[in-house]
């Protein structure tokens, strides 16, 4: 039965074997390389490498960076996506656009774009450092260029998802007695859970891998504005291989345990679902039974 | 409760939803609203419910001004088209819904709402689905589901947005038949739109025929189907033929047919359009007193009745339902011409404007 719709057999290996050896190509040999080269010269290089302060005041600000950018992201993309797919307005196709923006601009733009806001010999960079604060060169224009990049992550996700649900579950809801808050906790929130998980995710991999633009406002001072991205490319210039792998092995790990933990999340979910077909099944034939 | 619409305006951009439309609905009732799609009816539903808002107008509740209370605090209950019912919720969850988000001091007990919801899905009978969730059932079950769901909340006003679309013929009819009881049961005012003629006459106590954003006909189902007040309802209504001819102080005159009308006894060589249904058409084979004559093109025989299409000399087609035995007692078969001669027709004239011919 599954010959007539399927391919033949040969033609299926093939393809499948060319899917693997690219995925093995591109995806799994670099990463083990990364892995190789932090740890072929032992743990101990490894953890020094980590632990030494410029590498370590890196990995805090890439982890406060991230820590500002997603929750702000998070925040805005789910207002964006709500007011875009439910209401229509003056100026809704302007901002899906503007959405959109901070993927259509090259990073190093954007980061110059920062500069010609900021920088010191501006007026809103000077006036902000007569009040002490310097944006440029410092941790708050890293900040910015790294919430700027991942604006459009979690709304692209979301917009598309909540146009093709419609709103009549939550028109439903509000017939029914609930709140605008309990609608969103109890009915919005758990049909977008998967998207906005997913547009998280994907903020967070490209707010702790971000380089373009945060290299332009960075400055590049050792132990105060290097992320880890940028930390790497130091390393690396100096030829110093591990530390520089190291810190590489460090970014790649992230994205591998925030991979997990979604599986993870999906396999309990499809386990309770399943568990529910079951009841379900069982019911019916109760039910059919005299 | 009843309800009451008074000089309801409704405007979506260019297009005219509603134009000044006012209705009673008493209490108790169970109105069909039914119309062609775009026809305003469920924009009027909506606006009852309190889902869109009217540009004029006012919606009053047991005499209450409605119009601006919030869909929330209006205590209605909204069936959706396609259910809308909570995806990622279990039946049970979905029915306790409106219950558990009360607030605190007028939720009853988590017993209590256990009790009420097994209640419902007892009435919907489909107490043994509680734990499954939305995508594991039948359109029917979405569809009773989605009913209890709305009646948890012991609403005032029951509202339907075409409950019958999405389902199959055998399921519409044994739930068209099960509304009917379970308003005969619980008597809580209810408003239903559907598209589909027969639905409306067959489970409303009135209907409300609706067309570009009018109200053109309101009343009893037999009412309105044997007394169509537009030549519009009359078409919306079921298959019929159209015969053009005059009226001269109320004698019709269609080619060589005549006949004195109860009506029209002011017109004065008006030209006036007849419609007669297909079972009101009987066929002979005699030329005299003949309405109009045509070859015969079609014959369905299928169940008790037959259908026979004919052909007139210009191209139209008439189309005639008789008995079975009537059809036997004729004996015709394809080619053959015969005559038609009315037993019921309604007459409208065209008036100075020109009446168009409604297309359905």
């Amino acid at each position: 039965m599954a010959n007539l719709t399927t391919e033949s057999r040969p033609v299926r290996y093939v393809l499948t074997a060319v899917a693997l050896v690219f995925l093995f190509l591109f995806l799994l040999l670099p990463l083990i390389g990364v892995f190789w080269e932090a740890l072929h010269k032992g743990w101990q290089l490894y953890l020094t490498a980590l632990v030494e302060p410029e590498a370590w005041s890196a990995i805090k600000l890439t982890l406060i960076s991230a820590a500002i950018a997603v929750p702000l992201n998070l925040v805005f993309g789910v207002s964006a996506a709500w007011a875009i797919a439910r209401f229509d307005f003056r100026g809704k196709s302007l901002l899906t656009t503007l959405i959109d923006l901070p993927f259509a601009v090259s990073p190093v733009v954007a980061g110059l774009m920062f500069i010609l806001l900021f920088g010191a010999n501006t007026a809103a960079g000077g006036w902000l450092q007569d009040h002490g604060l310097q944006v440029i060169f410092a941790v708050p224009g890293i900040v910015l260029a790294t919430v700027f990049v991942t604006f459009p992550f979690v709304a692209r996700e979301l917009i598309p998802l909540m146009q093709s649900q419609g709103a009549d579950e939550e028109q439903a809801a509000i017939v029914l007695g609930a709140s605008g808050w309990q609608t969103f906790r109890k009915v919005t929130l758990p049909n977008i859970k998967w998207g906005l998980l997913y547009g998280v995710i994907l903020t967070n991999a490209r707010a702790m891998g971000e380089f373009g633009a945060v290299s332009v406002v960075s400055g590049h001072i050792r132990g105060e504005t290097n992320t880890i991205p940028l930390h790497v490319e130091i390393l690396y210039n100096e030829y110093n291989f591990v530390g520089a792998f190291a810190c590489a092995s460090l970014l790649a790990l992230l994205a591998l345990v925030t991979l997990l933990v979604k599986s993870l999340v999906e396999w309990h979910l499809h386990r309770q679902q399943h568990a529910s077909t079951l009841r379900t099944a069982e019911a019916r034939l109760q039910a059919a039974q005299p | 409760m009843s309800i009451e619409i008074r000089n309801i305006r409704k405007q979506f951009g260019q297009f005219t939803a509603l134009d000044n439309v006012s209705l009673d609905i008493a209490a108790g009732e169970l109105l069909a609203l039914l119309g062609p799609s775009g026809c305003g009816k469920t924009t009027l539903l909506r606006i009852i419910a309190g889902l869109e808002k009217p540009d004029a107008g006012q919606v009053l509740f047991g005499g209450a001004d409605a119009t601006h209370t919030h869909v929330a605090e209006r205590q209605v209950g909204f069936v959706f088209q396609h259910y809308a019912l909570f995806r990622h919720m279990t039946v049970f969850d979905n029915v306790a819904f409106g219950l558990s988000v009360k607030p605190r001091r007028e939720r009853p007990s988590a017993e209590e709402i256990r009790e009420r919801v097994m209640k419902l899905l007892k009435m919907v009978q489909l107490d043994w689905l509680a734990d499954a969730y939305p995508g594991q059932l039948s359109g029917g079950q979405r569809q009773r589901i989605a009913l209890a769901r709305s009646l948890a909340v012991e609403p005032k006003v029951l509202l339907l947005d075409e409950p019958f679309g999405a389902l199959d013929a055998k399921v519409r009819k044994d739930l068209r038949r099960w509304l009917r009881e379970l308003h005969n049961d619980m008597h809580i005012t209810s408003v239903f739109v559907t598209h589909d003629q027969e639905e409306a006459l067959e489970v409303s106590d009135r209907v409300v025929v609706m067309d570009h954003g009018h109200i053109e006909q309101v009343g009893r189902p037999d009412d309105i189907y044997e007394h169509p007040a537009t030549p519009f309802v009359t078409q919306f209504l079921g298959d019929v033929n159209l015969f053009h001819g005059r009226v001269d102080a109320g004698q019709l005159t269609i080619g060589s047919y005549e006949q004195a009308l109860g009506q029209h006894q002011d017109a004065d060589g008006d030209a006036a359009v007849a419609y007669v249904r297909p079972h009101d058409l009987d066929l002979t084979l005699q030329a005299d007193g003949a309405l109009a004559q045509g070859r015969v093109e079609h014959i369905h025989a299928v169940g008790p009745v037959v259908r026979v299409e004919l052909q007139q000399a210009d191209g139209q087609t008439i189309e005639a339902a008789v008995s079975k035995e009537r059809f036997r007692a004729l004996g015709i078969v394809p080619g053959d011409t015969v005559y038609v001669t009315p037993r019921k027709l309604a007459v409208f004239l065209k008036d100075a404007a020109g009446q168009q011919d409604y297309v359905i």
